[in-house]
C-alpha cells in the first residue's frame, strides 16, 4: 500500500549543511560584531564591572561601611586606593560593593519585569475578553511617573533593596506587556498556529510550543534596556535620598554623600559617576548589538 | 490579429529594447550568476512574454532593465541593455531617472504595495508629470491626469483622483499603477506579473486594457508571467526561462504548438485542461454534510451602529467518502470562510456541519477537541503553515501525541506518512526552511493525514506553487484519495485546477452558492451567468495545452 510516488522534487532537498543550525549562526554573528572597537570596549568594560562586583571581597577591599573618623577625606594612598569620604570610608571598597548593588538591581528588575510582563502580555494577546481591560490598566500604570511611584512606595514601606526593586520593576512592566502582546497577536493568525488548533493541541501547549518562543529574542533585547534603565533609576533614587539607606554603598548614595564636598574633593562624585556612565554606555551598546543580530526588523525601524 | 503584428515587428529596423548576453551575479564571494547570457529584443507594438517558474530569473532580468537591482546584492556583470540604442548599464543615476517613466515604465505585481498609502492616487499620478514635465502648469497637469484616468476606464475619475489606494479595489489600483506607468507614453512597458494578484475576471479586463493602450501608443511590452494561459492570450513572441537561462524563444504559436525543448514541453503540458474528465458517480456514504450554514462577521464599533457582513449565507453541500468537491469563486466569495467553519477555526453563525453523523457546529470544549481529528486542513501558504522552530517530525507527530499516542508509535506513523507523500523518512529530523514550497506542502498533507481524518479541507493548497509542482501535488492528492478513501473539500480560485481534480464543483459568489453539480456539467454546460463569466475569463481557454493545439 505504501507505494512511493515518484517526483523530481525529492532530489531537490537543499544541502544538509545550508544553515542547519540557526543558533550557531547567531552566535557567530555576535562574535563577529566584537570586531568593532566600540563594541569590544563595551564588552571589556562590562566584563570588568561584573568581575569586580563578583570578587569584591578578595580584591583588596575593606568593610565599605566601616567609619574611620581619623581618616576623613584621605587622599589616594596605600590604605585608601581612591581616597576616603567624609566619614573616612574607603571609596574603592564602596565603589566595588556599589557595583554589586547596581548589578543586582539591574538583573533583578529586568528578570522580574520580563517574567511579569510575559505572563500578562500572553494573557492579553490570547484572551480577547481580557485584552481591553488589561491594556487599560497598563495604560494607567504607564501614566504614573516612575520616580514618583518609587518615592511613594519607599515612603510608605521604608527603604530596602526589595522596595527599590519593586519600585523600579512596576513601571517597566507595561512596556514588556505591550511588546509581548503585539507578538502574540501577530503569531496567533499564523497558519501553523491554526494548524495546531485543528490538530486538537490544547491551548496551553499552543502557547508554550508555538507562540511564546517567538517572544524570546525581542525580550532579551528589551531586557538589556531595562537592565540599563534600572541601574540609572536606582542611582537616581539613592541620590534623591528615596532609595537604599544611606550607609549602604550604592553609586547613587556615594554621589549624594559627596555632593556637598564636590568643589573640594571632586573624586567623591566623579569616581562613582564615571563608573556609572561607563557601565550604562556599555550595556546600551551591547543591547544595540543584540538587537541588530536577534531582531533585525526592530533595528530597521529605529 | 497576431499575423499583422508580427509583420509590423519584422519591418521595424530598431527594436525598442535589445538585451544582449546579459549576466547578473550576486555581489560578494563566489559571485554566483543568477542570470546567464540572456538576450531578448522587443519591437515597437510587440508583446514579448517572459515565462518561467519561480527562481528562473525573469524578474531579475526585468529589474536589471529598469536599473532597480539593489547594488549591494546583485550586479550586472557583462552584456548590454540597449534601450533605443542607448546602453542603460552605462547610464548614470540622473540619466536613469529621466529614462524611467519617459522611455520605459514598469507595472508591478502587487498594486497595493506599489502605491503610496498616504497620498491620493491623483497626486501620485501628478507627481510623474511634476518631475518630468516641468513646463506644464497645474491645470494642464490635472487635465492630463483626468484624461489618463478616463483612458484606463476608471469610473468617475473625479472621485478616483481624490481617493486613497485603500479605498479602491485591486483591479482599480492596478489601473492607477498603469496610469502612472503610461502617462508619459513610454516606448517600453515592463509588466511584472501584473495580474497575478487579481481575480480572473479582473485579470481579463487588465489584460485587455494593456492591449488597448499598447495599440493606441504603439508601446513595446515586456510581459513577465508564470501563466501559460496569459501567454496564449496576449503574447506575440515568448521567451522561456529556467534557472537564469533562456531555454527557448520563438513566436507564440511555435512555442505553444511545437516546443523544441523538453523543459518547455513539460511546462506547457503541465497547464491543466479546463475540460474535466468524465467521472463515475460516487455512491459511497456521506462523510460531510453542511446544512444551511451561515457566517456573519459583525464589527462592534464604539458609539456607532454595529455593522454586519454576511460572508456565507445558506450553504448546503454533501461530500462522500473518496470524493473531491471543489469550491470555486473569486476573492471575497466566502469560500475560505466556508472552509474555516468546516474545520471549526471559526464558529458558524447558524446552520450545521455534520461529520460522520455528528454536528460539530454546536460542539464546545472537550467533545470538539475529540472531533477535530475527523477533519483536517491544508493551508495556502506552505511557508507559514509549518512552525519554523520545530523539526518536521515534531510537526507531523503533534496531532498524534495530542491524542495520547506514544512518541515511538507516532514517529513510526510519521515515517510511513512522509513516504506516502513522496519524501524519504530521514526528512523528519530537518527543519522546514530546508525544503522547497512543494515539499513543504507535501509535509503539510502528511501532517493532516496523521490523524486519519475522514475529511480533508484544502484551502488554496496549490495556489502558491509553480505549475509543474502544482501538477505533482494534485496527483498526490488524487492518489491519497484513492488509497485512503478520504473526502476532500478543495477550495480554489483556479478553474483549471478544479477541472483537473474535482468530482463535483460548487461555485460561490458573495457568500452564496451559485451553482452546484458534477464537475463535467458545471464546467462544460454552466447553467448560471456568473459561472459562464468565470469560465470566459479563464486565460488561454482557446488553447489545448496538453495536446499542443488550439481548441
Amino acid at each position: 500500500m505504501m507505494k512511493t510516488i515518484q517526483n523530481p522534487a525529492v532530489g531537490e532537498l537543499s544541502p544538509a549543511g545550508a544553515g542547519v543550525d540557526r543558533k550557531s549562526s547567531t552566535l557567530n554573528q555576535l562574535l563577529l560584531s566584537l570586531k568593532s572597537i566600540p563594541v569590544l570596549l563595551a564588552f571589556i568594560v562590562l566584563v570588568t564591572v561584573v568581575v569586580l562586583a563578583a570578587f569584591a571581597p578578595v580584591l583588596g577591599t575593606v568593610d565599605p561601611i566601616a567609619i574611620n573618623p581619623g581618616g576623613r577625606f584621605s587622599p589616594i594612598s596605600e590604605a585608601y586606593w581612591l581616597g576616603s569620604d567624609a566619614y573616612g570610608r574607603d571609596l574603592y571598597s564602596r565603589l566595588l560593593y556599589g557595583a554589586r548593588i547596581s548589578l543586582i538591581v539591574g538583573l533583578g528588575a529586568a528578570a522580574a519585569s520580563i517574567a511579569a510582563g510575559l505572563v500578562i502580555g500572553v494573557v492579553a494577546g490570547y484572551l480577547k475578553v481580557l485584552d481591553a481591560i488589561i491594556m487599560r490598566v497598563m495604560d494607567g500604570v504607564m501614566a504614573i511617573p516612575s520616580i514618583l511611584l518609587a518615592i511613594a512606595l519607599v515612603s510608605l514601606t521604608g527603604a530596602s533593596l526589595v522596595t527599590v526593586l519593586v519600585a523600579i520593576t512596576v513601571p517597566e512592566i507595561p512596556r514588556v506587556v505591550r511588546l509581548v502582546r503585539s507578538i502574540i497577536l501577530n503569531v496567533r493568525s499564523e497558519a501553523y498556529v491554526e494548524a495546531a488548533v485543528s490538530l486538537g493541541t490544547p491551548t496551553l501547549r499552543i502557547l508554550t510550543r508555538h507562540m511564546v518562543p517567538n517572544t524570546v529574542a525581542p525580550l532579551i533585547v528589551q531586557g538589556t534596556f531595562i537592565f540599563a534603565s534600572a541601574i540609572l533609576t536606582e542611582a537616581t533614587l539613592s541620590f534623591l535620598g528615596a532609595g537604599l539607606p544611606t550607609e549602604i554603598p550604592s553609586w547613587g548614595n556615594m554621589m549624594a554623600d559627596g555632593r556637598m564636598y564636590f568643589q573640594l574633593y571632586p573624586g567623591l562624585v566623579l569616581y562613582p559617576g564615571i563608573v556609572l556612565a561607563l557601565t550604562l554606555l556599555s550595556v546600551n551598546i551591547l543591547g544595540d548589538v543584540l538587537r541588530d543580530v536577534l531582531d533585525p526588523k526592530m533595528a530597521k525601524r529605529t | 490579429m497576431t499575423d499583422q503584428k508580427q509583420d509590423a515587428g519584422h519591418v521595424t529596423a530598431q527594436p525598442v529594447l535589445d538585451v544582449r548576453n546579459l549576466d547578473v551575479s550576486l555581489v560578494g564571494v563566489g559571485q554566483t550568476k543568477v542570470v546567464r547570457d540572456v538576450s531578448v529584443t522587443v519591437n515597437p507594438g510587440e508583446t514579448v512574454c517572459v515565462v518561467g517558474e519561480s527562481g528562473s530569473g525573469k524578474s531579475v532580468t526585468a529589474f536589471s532593465i529598469m536599473g532597480l537591482l539593489s547594488s549591494e546584492a546583485l550586479r550586472c556583470t557583462s552584456g548590454s541593455i540597449l534601450l533605443q540604442g542607448e546602453n542603460v548599464l552605462e547610464a548614470g543615476p540622473e540619466r536613469m531617472r529621466s529614462l524611467r517613466a519617459t522611455t520605459m515604465a514598469m507595472v508591478f505585481q502587487e498594486p497595493m504595495t506599489a502605491l503610496n498609502p498616504v497620498e491620493t492616487v491623483g497626486d501620485q499620478i501628478d507627481e510623474v508629470l511634476r518631475i518630468h514635465r516641468k513646463e506644464l502648469g497645474k491645470r494642464e497637469r490635472r487635465q492630463r491626469v483626468m484624461a489618463m484616468l478616463e483612458s484606463v476606464h476608471l469610473p468617475d475619475p473625479e472621485r478616483i483622483y481624490n481617493s486613497y489606494p485603500h479605498q479602491l479595489s485591486g483591479g482599480q489600483r492596478q489601473r492607477v499603477v498603469i496610469c502612472i506607468a503610461l502617462i508619459l507614453e513610454p516606448k517600453l512597458l515592463i509588466a511584472d506579473e501584473p495580474t497575478t494578484a487579481l481575480d480572473v475576471t479582473t485579470q481579463r479586463q487588465i489584460l485587455l486594457l494593456i492591449r488597448e493602450l499598447q495599440e493606441k501608443h504603439n508601446t513595446a511590452v515586456l510581459f513577465i508571467t508564470h501563466d501559460f494561459g496569459v501567454v496564449a492570450d496576449i503574447a506575440d513572441r515568448v521567451v522561456v526561462m529556467n534557472r537564469g537561462e533562456v531555454v527557448e524563444m520563438g513566436q507564440r504559436d511555435q512555442i505553444l504548438a511545437e516546443p523544441a525543448e523538453d523543459y518547455t514541453r513539460m511546462l506547457v503540458s503541465s497547464v491543466p485542461s479546463l475540460v474535466p474528465d468524465k467521472r463515475t458517480e460516487n455512491r459511497n456514504e456521506i462523510v460531510l454534510s453542511v446544512k444551511e450554514l451561515g457566517k456573519v462577521y459583525s464589527e462592534k464599533r464604539f458609539l456607532k451602529r454595529r455593522r454586519d457582513v454576511a460572508a456565507a449565507v445558506d450553504i448546503n453541500l454533501t461530500l462522500r467518502r473518496g470524493e473531491i468537491l471543489g469550491v470555486v469563486g473569486e476573492s471575497g466569495s466566502g469560500k475560505s470562510t466556508l472552509a474555516r467553519c468546516v474545520v471549526r477555526l471559526q464558529d458558524p453563525t447558524n446552520g450545521e456541519v455534520v461529520i460522520c453523523g455528528e454536528n460539530i457546529a454546536a460542539l464546545r470544549g472537550q467533545p470538539l477537541q475529540t472531533m477535530r481529528k475527523r477533519v483536517q486542513m491544508v493551508f495556502q501558504d506552505p511557508y507559514r503553515s509549518l512552525n519554523p522552530r520545530l523539526t518536521v517530525g515534531d510537526s507531523i507527530t503533534e496531532g498524534l501525541t495530542n491524542f495520547g499516542v506514544s512518541r515511538e508509535a507516532a514517529l513510526a506513523k510519521a515515517r510511513e506518512l512522509v513516504t506516502l507523500v513522496g519524501l524519504s523518512p530521514d526528512v523528519l529530523q530537518r527543519f522546514p526552511h530546508q525544503f522547497s514550497g512543494g515539499q513543504r506542502q507535501r509535509l503539510c498533507i502528511a501532517r493532516a493525514l496523521a490523524l486519519e481524518p475522514d475529511v480533508l479541507v484544502a484551502d488554496e493548497a496549490v495556489s502558491a506553487l509553480d505549475v509543474s509542482v502544482q501538477a505533482q501535488v494534485l496527483a498526490l492528492l488524487d492518489d491519497i484519495r484513492e488509497k485512503t478513501g478520504i473526502g476532500v473539500l478543495f477550495i480554489t480560485h483556479d478553474l483549471r485546477v478544479a477541472a483537473q481534480i474535482c468530482d463535483t464543483i460548487m461555485v460561490m459568489q458573495d457568500g452564496r452558492m451559485v451553482e452546484f453539480g458534477p464537475a463535467a456539467d458545471v464546467l462544460t454546460t454552466p447553467q448560471q451567468a456568473y459561472t459562464r463569466a468565470l469560465l470566459d475569463a479563464a486565460p488561454g481557454r482557446h488553447w489545448d495545452f496538453q495536446h499542443f493545439r488550439p481548441l
